[in-house]
């Protein structure tokens, strides 16, 4: 009955305009302030980027289906994880959620016409762009390949590859990622519908203050120690190269300060929109809602205290590493807090067969084999043995990719309808959320007995007695590539051959679901008034 | 929201309006300013990372710290603390003036804060210079003579790391000056909206602030 109440001349008739026949042409794109239309260009350019790092991905299991050099010499081998780490982390997974579904989500389910600065969010996607260029520019000249992590000295005196145009670039990424952050802090501050308490914001929205929270504070750390790296290589300060006297394992410091924190900027959207998807489509109210509104912040918060485990074996003091790793620990309560929650979510709920819900369920899964994963890696005796192997390269993709990416396309799911006003093929899609579930656990699984034998991450060879089970990782990554490609010819299809999308699909009780699919420009005809939580689903559900 | 943009509207500021996705020009206002106090905290993190090279190396390599920091002119470094501290004192009166709608003064101010961050930075190009002819520069160039301690190079890393970084810091709110200036000229600050003035002064003092630390920490106690 509420819901009625508050969907009543709210809405605007349909028929009409929407925000993507609102204006017409390539530059009507370019110069928007409207935040769908940017998160829209954002979800297209990160896809983009996961094409690219997805391809080089698969280009390095082929490598890896014999010891030999097949396809790619020990330098290009270096290249490929390289560029596949820094792509897929800089310009896919970091800004892909807040970015993209994150910029047409928040201001809707807040109420609002737009984000607090409309400008600086267009600036913040010109800046991802011109950031892109810098760091895939490194693919026409000389390439890079010091990982990800730009580790000194390799990266600062004896790599002779394009160090600086990358860094540069990630260093502008850096930026695009704080102004997007500090947008988001200040809409939902300041532009919440009257009614729309903290406590009645839904938990995707949550997940974002606190990815924002980490994106502001913690960026800017990135930002001087890449300064500094740009320095160390082009002016020999000294900083960070032993030879001189600074310190390499300072870098590292510098460096994981951001980068572990940044891990959270990529999960904490993906347990945002798992809390979606799960309550949503189990029309339940969810379990614990302040628990795990809150214990996303606490994720944020202890996030910044933990870098240290990245470097157990960096040479920092004994005392350092029993510090991290104990507060280390601490991460896995609110993580278990959310878990748990999730699952008691479920239970006796009406809970929908649908690609979403499938796509939040394998979240679930793949993420606790994931954060539980981390837990051996915490202790400092079992990094010492698991430390660069390929228990860790499984770790950390089963809490990316099972986990971030698995929701991140759950998510696409869920507000596909929203976004483009088309449904698409429930059937592709589960077809695909199958394969892609499959595909993930043979490619990732056989990696942790990969590294618990001993298999060192980064090498393009092998002993001989792994390679049965690199062929079955190998086999594995075809699989989860014909999953996605076929989640995206599912969503290519809607786009041209969908029905058209009613305004709430699935039944949910956010504001976004109350305004038209795909909405208008300003969103809503007249600022919403909230009058329930965004789980106050009806007792019964007649289905 | 037109009763709000009625009563909240600046007088004599023709070129403002409250942008559409706000309800009033109070949240407008609050936003804004919530925006800048944000920025700031990011510049503090940005910052932070240097301070804690500093005093960490500082630590390592005690003496070399010592023995550079004589090399520095504390006397040059105090003039340009006495600019800054003045700049902070014209930003801030530039504030209040368009707090009041004194835009006459607010420009006098504005104009003033500029000139004195134009002197540090002449006073920041003296030095520069001085030192590079005597070879003080960072650690993989540095050339100093008359050294005792291993490491006189890792202070001068910091050094130009550090001033440089603000200073740049400076050359950017000078540009920030001069746009906020120029609105200034037109008429677009009033009592009513000045979030562009107070914006732009919040970060012009914690550009001072950085180097309140920066001059002690360098120039005095090394």
């Amino acid at each position: 009955m509420s819901r009625e109440a508050t969907a009543d001349g709210i809405a605007i008739p349909a028929g009409g305009r929407n925000y993507i026949n609102a204006e017409q042409g390539i530059w009507s794109w370019l110069t928007t302030v409207d935040h769908k239309r940017i998160g829209l260009m954002y979800l297209a350019s990160t896809f983009t980027a996961f094409l690219i790092g997805g391809i080089f991905a698969l280009l390095l299991r082929f490598e890896l289906l014999s010891p030999k050099e097949d396809i790619m010499t020990a330098p290009q081998y270096n290249q490929a994880f390289t560029l596949h780490g820094a792509i897929m982390v800089f310009l896919f997974i970091i800004p892909s959620i807040p970015g993209g579904l994150g910029n047409f989500i928040i201001p809707i389910a807040i109420g609002a016409k737009d984000v607090a600065f409309p400008k600086l969010n267009l600036l913040s996607l010109y800046l991802y762009w011109i950031g892109a260029i810098f760091t895939v520019s490194c693919l026409v000249t000389t390439g890079l390949d010091t990982g990800w992590t730009f580790y000194i000295p390799y990266s600062s005196t004896v790599s002779q590859t394009s160090v600086i145009a990358v860094t540069f670039g990630v260093f502008i990424l850096g930026f695009s990622s704080i102004l997007t952050g500090l947008n988001f802090i200040v809409t939902i501050h300041k532009l919440r519908a009257p009614g729309m308490t903290f406590f009645r914001l839904p938990l995707m929205l949550w997940a974002a203050y606190a990815t924002s929270l980490i994106q502001v504070l913690a960026t800017p750390v990135l930002a001087i120690t890449l300064l500094l790296l740009i320095f160390e290589r082009s002016f020999g300060i000294g900083i960070f190269d032993p030879k001189l006297g600074g310190d390499p394992v300072l870098f590292q410091h510098f460096f994981w300060f951001y980068s572990h924190p940044a891990v959270y900027i990529m999960i904490l959207p993906g347990m945002g929109i798992a809390s979606e998807l799960i309550a949503v489509h189990s029309h339940r109210r969810i379990f614990g809602y302040r628990a795990i509104a809150f214990s996303s912040v606490a994720i944020a918060l202890l996030g910044f205290l933990v870098w240290g485990h990245h470097m157990f074996t960096s040479g920092q003091s004994e005392l350092s590493s029993t510090i991290f790793s104990f507060i280390t620990f601490f991460i896995a309560v609110p993580s278990g807090v959310k878990v748990f929650n999730w699952t008691a979510t479920m239970w006796k709920g009406s809970i929908a067969w649908n690609a979403p819900m499938l796509y939040g369920m394998s979240f679930l899964f793949l993420f606790t084999i994931g954060g539980l994963t981390g837990l051996p890696l915490a202790m400092i005796g079992a990094d010492l043995h698991l430390h660069d192997t390929y228990f860790v390269v499984a770790h950390f993709h089963y809490v990316m990719v099972g986990g971030t990416v698995v929701a991140f396309i759950g998510g696409l799911h869920h507000w596909w309808p929203k976004m483009t006003g088309k449904m698409y093929s429930n059937k592709a899609a589960t077809v695909a959320c199958a394969l892609i579930f499959v595909g993930f656990n043979m490619t990732f699984f056989t990696q942790f007995i990969l590294g618990t034998q001993g298999m060192p991450r980064r090498y393009y060879t092998y002993l001989d007695q792994f390679q049965p089970l690199h062929a079955f990782s190998t086999y594995g990554s075809w699989v989860l590539g014909a999953g996605l490609f076929l989640v995206l010819f599912t969503f290519i299809h809607s786009i041209f051959k969908g029905e058209k999308a009613p305004k709430n699909p699935w039944g949910a009780r956010s504001l976004e679901w109350v305004c038209d699919s795909p909405p208008p420009t300003e969103n809503f005809a007249r600022t919403p008034t909230v009058t329930h939580g965004p789980y106050d689903f009806p007792t019964t559900v007649n289905r | 929201m037109s009763a709000a943009s009625e009563t909240a509207g600046p007088k004599g500021s023709p070129n403002f309006h409250v942008a559409h996705h706000f309800d009033s020009a109070d949240t407008q206002f609050d936003a804004g300013r919530m925006g800048v106090w944000l920025f700031l905290v990011t510049e503090i993190l940005f910052f932070g990372g240097l301070f804690c090279a500093f005093f960490i190396f500082r630590s390592w390599y005690f003496d070399s710290f010592v023995e550079a920091h004589h090399h520095l002119d504390w006397k040059l470094g105090a003039l340009n603390t006495v600019f800054l501290i003045t700049s902070s004192l014209t930003m801030a009166l530039a504030v209040r003036s368009a707090q009041v709608s004194n835009q006459k003064l607010t420009s006098q101010m504005l104009l003033a804060t500029i000139l004195l961050a134009c002197a540090f930075l002449v006073v920041k190009y003296f030095e520069y210079t001085h030192k590079i002819h005597d070879g003080l520069l960072p650690a993989g160039y540095f050339s100093g003579q008359g050294f005792t301690s291993a490491h006189p190079g890792v202070f001068f890393s910091i050094y130009f790391v550090m001033t440089g970084i603000h200073g740049l810091h400076v050359v950017i709110g000078i540009g920030l000056l001069l746009w906020i200036l120029f609105r200034n000229m037109r008429g677009e600050f009033s009592s009513r909206y000045y979030v562009g003035v107070e914006g732009v002064g919040l970060y012009w003092h914690l550009v001072d602030l950085v180097w309140i630390y920066l001059f002690p920490l360098l120039y005095l106690v090394g």
